[in-house]
């Protein structure tokens, strides 16, 4: 692939130095990308088995059921724990090995570095660490399935008692500590990048969205993960050595009662939880809306509308996102006068999210708009995301979330949220970015397929969930059928169902496009997409150590369609 | 309960079912007309400023800032409105308010994996004591046959019988896991925490059987947690008490064992 | 390593070197980090029933005594700083090598303290207190440890004449220090919520 530029500068020769222990971030930052797609796919398989059960509960695995053993799948059949191991497993892949690795580890490993005009990271050792701790930390989680017992199975949130008293939770726990190092080490990483290593010029008024909103995601882990990280350690206490960090005394359970000292509250796992998890829901969403600023940018030809407000939107994104936690616990148990407080927060800020999306589609105004793959990509999460950013309305609502609280209306916000919005983005961003990487264009046709496939599967496979869970229908239910309230929105576990399987062949395509285009597709240059920031300024792919000679910024990232110039580009590091 | 449930809300069957209602068709009407507004819009701009040969991308045509602000203010006027007016008014009505127990039906539902153990004080009015020592299979909550408030107790096992009209005061507790107490035609659905005792108040508006479900994940069987709620007519209501009251064996076996 | 070169400029945007910055920013992380654990503290302490006064549950005399050996300690270390600053190759290694001896001073000292406790039949699991206790300062043994780490490696390093004369050793050491100085505030708080109040 990149043999043409492998002799460049001085980067290492041999095989291993170069791909697998490398130190050079555009390695590393392919590694995470292409790791977190096969953990992506391992979740999403997961769910499609889930998806059978919801759909035909009682009906034996077709072609599968028979190799699982027999106490998950007797004759084939989805056993109660194995659902809900699927269950917990398919939350964690997802957010913690999938999305935040991709936009994190990923994107912003590989393109953060060449936008700000950085030879690398600041801790090129470091981050060939986070990258390892990752895998290690995945396939730990991973082979808990394998263990006795088998994996985690008390949901991704594990509220105690019930994560302390289930098998499994151990090692989910082991290798959650793991995953977190690994991400506060990455964080560390992209924030001393972004404040030192800029090239001349490159001012932070001048960096590209994109660089921001991975600036402010490597915030939000550096503070909220280690609340997290506390928390994980505390749950294995009482795992381990039996203490009752979050046991309360006289607990029976199926009649035998549990011997612990007692003392602890269950509730404080869901505050110190949810310290976390909500700050993460941002570092899912933030890199996705860098990455489509960027594409709707470059492909409008004209400045994005409002630059200043979509950061500062960021920024106070970031800030708000550490006070609206108990916006998940309305119904939790806790003071109910505390939940006035986070009702507020909650709606405080949907206020910069709403600049942030109405920003973004001012930006389309006076453009000059190329349908080109990763614009669709772009424009498509722009209405889908909006509508996970609207049913969060009524769940923020302390009134409304008293009955939509755990139904299906739940996961069809947030994977509204976080799929077509999340990862809609990053497979754009893969289509924008993938010349850069390999100097090789993606087969557009292949990637149209890919995209309507895609988003009208994704639609089918979420849109129902929301009448659903208007119904009553509760969520992690192994068996809907079993509740009485479920039975007549039956059929849309169905319909949910048959999405799901055909978004998983239009997945195929992409698949084949990626691999095939990496050695065989058409050939690109340096700036196939006449782009103005500086990852464009390199070559494709960019040798090790980046810029063959230090650019000097010039101006802001967008200058696009600058009256009185030939070109409707002009690159940031272009002299004057 | 075939009429109950359907596409869309079921059947609103307490007090405050019609205010959490009226919340979220208000707030569905909203997001409809915000999202169908906006999508024309969208594909006004999609279509107007495709690209076109010759015609170049003009960047002076922005809107002011403002206007661009304009989605903003007024998303946030409607959210300072529900929250004044709507969600802080009624969320104190229903959570942060409980009737008088003298006036209400006096129930304690104790959940446990994966059944719902519900205990009436019976006729006298008052419960009878528990005690942890005293939990067996037979006797899920551990009451305390030596008490003497404890003789006309009734406890039945995922039953939930109510009078209509009368407000019922439920005090919540688990004892082993997280459950939730959910009923969807009474709009009403609270976590139940072991280590807490959680006060809810319904007052069913509706005779007729409805479910109870548990509504956070409490293990393999979570699915098969539900229960039945029936609400009755007062005369009816005593009438079932009475019987039930009177079916129960006096004196519990105190050396049975698992 | 052409990568050392980009870490080795020192004129960045800054004004910080990317080592301290970074240093900084871990230890940000693990303010929050012991500020979640010292709100567990604290939650569970005002929910309790009984909370055992520490004069009577641990052994405080220990503890006093691991108090003034940590205090000493980042003295010692700030001392390691200075030699390094004048290019003080002894004098260096002998204040580091005297961290180094009084952190595992402490280490010992805890060990005494936690066997003490286990051969009366205190485990973590004896009450919320004992939980609380073993929990927060087994961690804070482990930041030890790491600091230890740390500190062995610069000493062993400061043997290697490209190290000690590297323009970064300075940097590093400075970063040590900081890390050390935190595990140390950290027993400051640790000390008198557990053992006096």
């Amino acid at each position: 692939m990149s043999d043409a530029h492998g002799a460049h500068a001085h980067g290492p020769t041999s095989f291993w130095r170069k791909y697998v222990f490398s130190t050079d971030h555009k390695v590393i930052g392919l590694q995470y990308m292409i790791t977190a797609m096969v953990f992506l796919m391992i979740g999403f398989c997961l769910m499609l088995l889930m998806r059978w059960q919801l759909a035909w509960p009682g009906a034996p695995i077709p072609f599968f059921g028979r190799l699982f053993p027999a106490d998950l799948a007797p004759n084939g059949v989805m056993s109660g724990e194995f659902y809900n191991q699927l269950g917990a497993m398919h939350g964690t892949i997802m957010v913690f090995l999938g999305i935040v690795p991709f936009a994190v580890g990923g994107y912003g490993n590989y393109v953060l570095p060449l936008q700000i005009g950085a030879p690398d990271m600041a801790f090129p050792r470091l981050n060939m660490a986070s990258y390892w701790l990752f895998l290690v930390g995945g396939v730990v989680m991973l082979s808990s399935f394998l263990m006795p017992g088998g994996a985690a199975q008390s949901g991704w949130t594990s509220y105690p008692p019930l994560a302390v008293i289930n098998p499994g939770q151990t090692v989910w726990l082991l290798s959650m500590v793991v995953i977190i190092t690994s991400s506060l080490l990455g964080a560390i990483n992209f924030l001393v990048t972004a404040a030192n290593m800029r090239a001349p010029g490159m001012t932070l008024w001048r960096m590209p969205v994109f660089c921001w909103s991975e600036l402010v995601a490597s915030v939000l882990l550096l503070l909220a993960f280690p609340p997290l990280e506390a928390a994980a350690v505390l749950e294995l206490m009482d795992r381990v050595f039996h203490t009752s960090f979050y046991m309360p005394a006289g607990l029976f359970v199926l009649g035998h009662p549990i011997h612990v000292s007692g003392g602890g509250q269950p509730l404080l796992w869901e505050h110190l939880f949810w310290f976390l998890a909500h700050p993460e829901v941002y570092v899912l969403v933030l890199p996705p809306m860098g990455i489509v600023a960027e594409i709707i940018a470059n492909n409008t030809r004209k400045p994005l509308h409002g630059y200043k407000t979509i950061v500062w939107s960021m920024i106070a994104i970031g800030v708000m996102s550490f006070i609206v936690w108990a916006h998940h616990m309305f119904i939790s148990g806790m003071s109910p006068a505390l939940s006035n407080f986070f009702l507020v927060t909650t709606m405080i800020i949907s206020v910069p999210s709403v600049a942030i999306l109405t920003c973004l589609i001012f930006s389309l105004k006076g453009g000059s708009i190329r349908f080109t793959t990763p614009m669709l990509y772009a424009l498509a999460f722009l209405p889908l995301f909006g509508i996970g950013g609207l049913t969060g309305l009524p769940l923020g609502l302390t009134v409304t979330d008293i009955y939509l609280h755990d139904t299906y209306y739940v996961i069809g916000h947030f994977h509204f949220v976080v799929v077509t919005g999340s990862i809609l983005a990053l497979l754009g961003g893969t289509y924008h970015w993938f010349p850069k990487w390999f100097g090789r264009k993606m087969n557009d046709t292949l990637g149209k397929i890919h995209f309507w496939g895609s988003v009208i599967c994704m639609i089918g496979v979420f849109a129902p969930m929301f009448p659903m869970g208007l119904a009553g229908a509760s969520r992690r239910l192994y068996d809907p059928t079993a509740q009485v309230h479920n039975l007549v929105v039956q059929p849309l576990n169905v319909v949910s169902t048959v999405f799901a399987y055909g978004l998983f062949l239009f997945q195929l395509p992409f698949i084949w496009n990626f691999f095939h285009s990496m050695f065989r597709g058409e050939k690109a240059e340096e700036n196939p997409w006449q782009a103005t920031t500086l990852e464009w300024a390199c070559p494709s792919p960019p040798p090790h150590g980046n810029f063959e000679k230090t650019p000097h910024v010039r101006r802001g990232p967008y200058e696009y369609s600058a009256p009185g110039r030939k070109t409707d580009y002009w690159p940031q590091g272009d002299p004057a | 309960m075939n009429n109950i449930y359907g596409y869309g809300l079921p059947v609103a069957a307490s007090t405050y079912a019609s205010k959490i209602d009226f919340g979220i068709w208000l707030i569905h009407a909203a997001m409809i007309t915000i999202f169908v507004l906006w999508s024309i819009f969208f594909a006004y701009l999609l279509i107007k400023y495709r690209r076109r040969p010759g015609v170049p991308a003009r960047r002076e045509e922005h809107s002011g800032e403002l206007a661009s602000l304009m989605p903003d203010i007024v998303v946030m006027l409607f959210e300072i409105g529900l929250i004044v007016f709507y969600a802080i008014p009624v969320w104190g009505k229903i959570k942060m308010t409980l009737p008088p127990a003298r006036d209400s039906v006096l129930v304690n539902v104790e959940a446990e994996q994966f059944a719902w153990n519900v205990h009436y004080p019976g006729p006298d009015g008052k419960f009878g004591a528990t005690k942890e020592s005293l939990i067996r299979f037979s006797n899920p909550i551990g009451l305390d046959s030596s008490d003497p408030a404890a003789a006309d107790d009734v406890v039945v096992a995922n039953e939930l019988h109510l009078p209509v009209g009368k407000p019922a005061l439920i005090h919540l507790t688990s004892l082993d896991v997280i459950h939730d107490f959910f009923v969807p035609a009474f709009r009403i659905k609270q976590d139940i925490v072991p280590g807490m005792d959680i006060p809810i108040w319904i007052t069913p508006t509706r005779v007729g059987h409805y479910e109870l479900a548990c509504a956070q994940l409490c293990g393999f069987g979570h699915s098969l947690m539900r229960g039945d709620v029936y609400v009755q007519s007062q005369a009816d209501y005593d009438a079932w008490l009475k019987s039930r009251a009177a079916a129960k064996p006096k004196t519990a076996p105190a050396t049975e064992g698992f | 390593m052409t990568t050392t070169a980009a870490t080795a400029n020192p004129d960045t945007h800054t004004g910080i070197t990317n080592a301290k910055l970074g240093v900084w920013l871990f230890l940000c992380s693990e303010v929050m980090l012991f500020a979640t654990l010292f709100t567990t503290y604290i939650v569970l302490r005002l929910s309790a029933t009984t909370w055992p006064w520490g004069w009577d549950a641990l052994n405080v005399p220990l503890g006093t005594l691991n108090t003034a050996i940590l205090i000493t300690s980042s003295v010692t270390i700030v001392m390691a700083y200075a030699r390094a600053y004048d290019k003080d190759l002894k004098g260096f290694r002998f204040w580091m090598a005297a961290t180094l001896f009084l952190s595992f001073a402490f280490l010992v000292v805890k060990g005494f303290e936690y066997h003490g406790e286990f051969s009366k039949g205190i485990w973590p699991s004896t009450s919320v207190f004992y939980a609380t206790y073993f929990t927060l300062t087994g961690l804070h043994a482990c930041h030890i440890i790491g600091g230890i780490i740390v500190n062995s490696t610069l000493l062993r390093m400061s043997y290697k004449k490209e190290c000690w004369e590297h323009p970064l050793f300075l940097g590093r050491v400075e970063g040590a220090g900081l890390y050390w100085h935190f595990v140390d505030i950290v027993w400051i708080f640790l000390f008198p919520a557990l053992y006096l109040i």
